[in-house]
């Protein structure tokens, strides 16, 4: 077991006040262009994308480079920046003064009333919300948008201090003691708080199913965990709590997603150094102390699977090579080069389920305590 | 056999093949009595320098049959040329020289005059008062089809003096009634058939009008109604075109008050300058056929060949007359009218073979921009008219000016006109109006020879244009190379294809310089009503967020608006 480095976490928490006198700034600037210097205005926002990223090796996540695109005030733009403006004024009046939260869907809905600058469609405001919050370079969840998507499901023995959202009064959540269920990460976890954890290390999980095999099987108690389902890729809240509570109780992460391109490099890779779409906000929502359990193409040999394999699907090849072209995380790791490229030679994928080709328990009793054992982790 | 040998009269023989001279249906006869009648009353106000006011009436007496009255304002005709005028073919002034004009062969009155007595019986019948005339001479004349000679059924004369009534566009009165101290007016019955649209009468006079913008045009149309014909009476006899006994008692309206199947329309003038009088030519040798050659060496005055040839052709000098007699080995003195066939054959190709000056060019008399962008301006509604005339050229030792025009149309308010259909092609011949067999015409060839797609318009392979556009296209001629003795269609030689080649792609450049400006305008337009749309959201945004005044706010606006509007909109 890879002893866990502790990253301090970046520092994330901006006031609704600060929040708001940046929106202020952006606003007087435009205004200023417009009445005072009789120039168009434009704003400036980073470009996100994997193009405009580096792996920042020390830090551990995918750190932004310079790039950035200027939105002038044109023919073409002006929609977009009208848009802009009221969406930022809504941020600012309705959310962040009024200590209100709103939903991606809510976003689209409430710009009906803006007459012939409403957003025709949600993808159009999503997008937009996307580019405030990189021109801000606050994380959306500050300016008080929830994702609409759930964050993942904790259990194992760990016990998470929330508050009433009326109130503020603290409550306890032991995760050991949610029978069946497990406990729902929240959209916003940074006032979440936690209680000293017997736990060794964190294990998260791609699919539910499995995550709901371990947990009725406690699984958790004889390995020292906490479990978490990630359920595909995480969501920014789950990536931020894992984040929080690694670092705070100097736990080390382990990854267990199928055995396939999308499971290598979209959903751990994100878990562990961000996105290039989120470029602008890595560095809240990365665990670098993550480290890649399974399923591996060695495991395929190891675990004798090779008959409970599926050929790779052209998508999988096509993700895999760009992986190997393009993505910084990939191409800083020769491990990872030479996973993806034995995968690519075995032409087959492997789900986390195939174990079950040997029992429906031999994950449990075998295969995980096999892998902790040998700690040979890809990094 | 020799005992049924016998002469055949000019005019039976054109009786026999009256699809020659435009006579072939009843729908057609009916336009080509109008075109003749409204032709010959042109040209002889023309050349009497009286500005043209022409009414034509058209009233259906049988369910086949029409009266045509033409009436105009020019000089009269003297009493003893009526008959031959009206009941001889080929008599005529226009024949036997060279000079632009509408009608060339003296052929047109007469034959309608024939066929509507070969087709209902009726004489041709004439009014006619010369300028100082204390009465005008009626006549009715018909023609013996066996000799060609006129037969005068009734002469006699009568206080009568043209009248004209113009009408506003609802077909009512409007203002007095015009009348003049001289003037014509020829009626005929025949059996004819009216049509509305293309090829009918009302185009033709539409079309006269845009060519003839010197020319007051009015006309009435008076069809049977349904119950008039069930009847199977004619319709009732409605005075013929306004006359009045007393030149100066002004007659408010004498217009029949309107009735069903009755529609009457006036064309007015748009422009008060005759056109220049073309001059007369004589032949050039280059143009001149074997036949008629040996036709006018035997009517030549002169007493030898090459005094004939001096004096009767343009552009030949005594010296070149020698040259040519003695390239065709005939003694120049020799009496023309004892040239034999083989001489003159030798004579003709002698002509060809030697070296010429063109011939004079300024005696044409070409419609003039201004004048075709007047007509096309009056009776077309359009965002865009161009006109151009070009240089006279020569064809075949003729004389000839192409003159083109051309508008981009409303679609909504001009008729025959769309912006998925060809174009329209309005084709004149010394200014006549040519309506039918637009396929076999030099200028139909011309125009779908030309790529408009080079200058914003649609063309299909081999065809004509797509879009709202009216293209007009004139022939001024000495002498117009008809394809055939209908005069429908002008005949594809070279030099004329040429001609109205350039003539067109001038006009197609002028037409894309148009457009391009257009389509930069409707963007810019469109540009500027998109970004009006989304400033104000801008200004509100910004108002919401910095807690601005209302005034603040429509300063931004303002400023965002001439900002954007002077750099993004630049036309």
């Amino acid at each position: 077991m890879p002893k866990p480095k502790t990253i301090p976490a970046a520092p994330v928490v901006v006031s609704k006040k600060t929040a708001s006198q940046k929106i202020v700034t952006v606003a007087q600037e435009i205004h200023t262009d417009i009445v005072k210097k009789h120039r168009k205005p434009s704003m400036e926002f980073p470009i996100r994308s994997l193009r405009n990223v580096k792996y920042d090796v020390k830090r551990g996540h995918f750190e932004i480079l310079g790039h950035t695109a200027t939105r002038t005030l044109s023919y073409n733009t002006v929609k977009t920046f009208a848009q802009s403006m009221r969406l930022l004024a809504t941020t600012k009046n309705d959310l962040l003064d009024k200590d209100d939260i709103a939903g991606k869907r809510e976003v689209y809905y409430n710009s009906k009333s803006w007459g012939e600058c409403r957003f025709e469609e949600q993808p159009e405001s999503d997008t937009l919300l996307d580019d405030i919050e990189a021109m801000l370079a606050i994380n959306r969840e500050q300016l008080g948008y929830i994702p609409e998507e759930r964050g993942g499901e904790v259990t194992g023995p760990l016990v998470v201090i929330d508050q009433d959202p009326a109130t503020g009064r603290p409550i306890r959540i032991d995760c050991t003691k949610l029978g069946s269920g497990a406990w729902s990460i929240p959209s916003r976890v940074e006032h979440l708080r936690f209680e000293a954890s017997k736990a060794k290390f964190i294990l998260a999980i791609e699919t539910s199913s499995l995550f709901q095999r371990l947990v009725h099987h406690r699984y958790y108690q004889n390995a020292r965990c906490i479990l978490i389902s990630m359920s595909g890729v995480p969501t920014r809240a789950c990536r931020r709590f894992i984040r929080r509570l690694a670092d705070d109780q100097h736990l080390p992460v382990l990854a267990f997603t199928d055995g396939d391109p999308y499971g290598y490099c979209n959903i751990y890779r994100t878990l562990k150094v961000g996105s290039g779409q989120a470029a602008h906000i890595n560095r809240f929502f990365c665990v670098p102390q993550a480290h890649y359990l399974g399923v591996t193409p060695q495991d395929i040999h190891d675990y004798e699977l090779e008959d409970a394999t599926h050929p790779l699907e052209e998508a999988d090849i096509k993700r895999a090579n760009d992986a190997l072209k393009n993505d910084p995380f990939i191409k800083h790791h020769k491990e990872w080069q030479d996973a993806l490229n034995h995968m690519l030679k075995l032409g087959v994928r492997v789900e986390q389920q195939a174990f079950a080709k040997h029992g429906l328990n031999f994950v449990l009793d075998t295969y995980l305590p096999d892998k902790l054992k040998k700690a040979r982790f890809l990094p | 056999m020799a005992t049924k040998q016998r002469d055949i009269a000019v005019s039976e023989f054109f009786l026999k093949n009256r699809h020659l001279l435009g006579f072939d249906s009843p729908r057609r006869a009916l336009l080509t009595a109008v075109k003749e009648a409204v032709d010959n009353s042109l040209d002889a106000c023309e050349e009497a320098d009286v500005l043209p006011e022409i009414a034509v009436d058209l009233e259906q007496i049988a369910d086949s049959r029409f009266r045509v009255t033409v009436t105009d304002n020019g000089p009269g005709i003297v009493k003893n040329q009526i008959p031959k005028i009206f009941a001889k073919l080929l008599y005529g002034s226009k024949f036997h020289r060279l000079r632009m004009s509408r009608g060339q062969q003296g052929i047109g009155i007469s034959a309608a005059g024939m066929y509507g007595q070969l087709t209902t019986g009726a004489a041709t019948r004439i009014l006619s008062r010369i300028k100082g005339a204390k009465k005008a001479h009626a006549m009715a004349v018909q023609i013996d089809t066996k000799q060609n000679k006129p037969a005068i059924l009734s002469d006699t004369e009568q206080d009568w003096q043209p009248a004209f009534q113009t009408v506003d566009a609802a077909g009512e009165p409007d203002g007095p009634l015009v009348v003049s101290k001289h003037g014509t007016s020829v009626s005929i019955e025949l059996e004819a058939a009216y049509q509305r649209a293309k090829q009918s009468v009302d185009e033709f006079l539409k079309q006269c009008a845009i060519v003839n913008p010197h020319l007051t045009l009015h006309y009435r149309l008076a069809l049977q109604t349904k119950a008039e014909a069930a009847d199977g009476k004619s319709a009732p006899m409605t005075e013929p075109p306004p006359t009045t006994k007393s030149p100066k008692a002004k007659v408010k309206s004498v217009a029949p008050a309107p009735k069903p199947g009755v529609t009457t329309v006036t064309y007015q003038r748009a422009v008060k300058v005759m056109p220049k009088i073309p001059d007369e030519i004589l032949p050039h040798p280059h143009g001149v056929e074997l036949g008629l050659l040996m036709q006018m060496l035997k009517d030549t005055e002169s007493r030898t060949v090459r005094s004939a040839l001096a004096h009767d052709f343009s552009r030949v000098s005594d010296r070149t007359a020698l040259d040519i007699c003695s390239r065709a080995g005939i003694e120049p003195r020799t009496n023309p009218t004892r040239i034999a066939h083989r001489e003159s054959e030798a004579l003709y190709k002698a002509i060809q073979d030697t070296k010429l000056m063109r011939p004079p060019t300024d005696c044409l008399s070409p419609i003039g921009e201004a004048q075709i962008l007047a007509g096309l301006q009056k009776e077309i509604a359009a965002d865009f008219f161009t006109a151009v005339t070009r240089e006279p050229a020569v064809y075949r030792g003729n004389p000839f000016q192409i003159e083109v025009g051309l508008a981009f149309a409303r679609p909504q308010e001009t008729e025959g006109v769309g912006a998925d259909e060809p174009v329209r092609v309005l084709r004149f011949a010394n200014r006549v109006p040519l309506l039918y067999q637009p396929g076999a015409c030099a200028m139909t060839r011309a125009a779908i020879g030309v790529n408009w797609k080079s200058y914003g318009l649609s063309q299909p392979k081999d065809a004509l244009p797509i879009g709202p556009v009216v293209v007009l296209m004139h022939l001024a001629s000495v002498w117009v190379p008809f394809t055939s003795e209908s005069k429908d269609a002008i005949a594809s030689y070279a030099e004329i294809i040429d001609e109205l080649t350039l003539g067109l792609q001038e006009c197609g450049r002028r037409l894309a310089v148009f457009l391009h400006k257009r389509q930069r305008q409707l963007e810019a337009a469109r540009k500027r009503s998109y970004i009006e749309l989304y400033i104000p959201h801008l200004a509100i945004g910004l108002k919401d967020i910095l807690d601005l005044t209302d005034k603040e706010e429509h300063k931004i606006v303002g400023n965002l608006k001439k900002m954007l509007e002077k750099t993004q909109l630049d036309v």
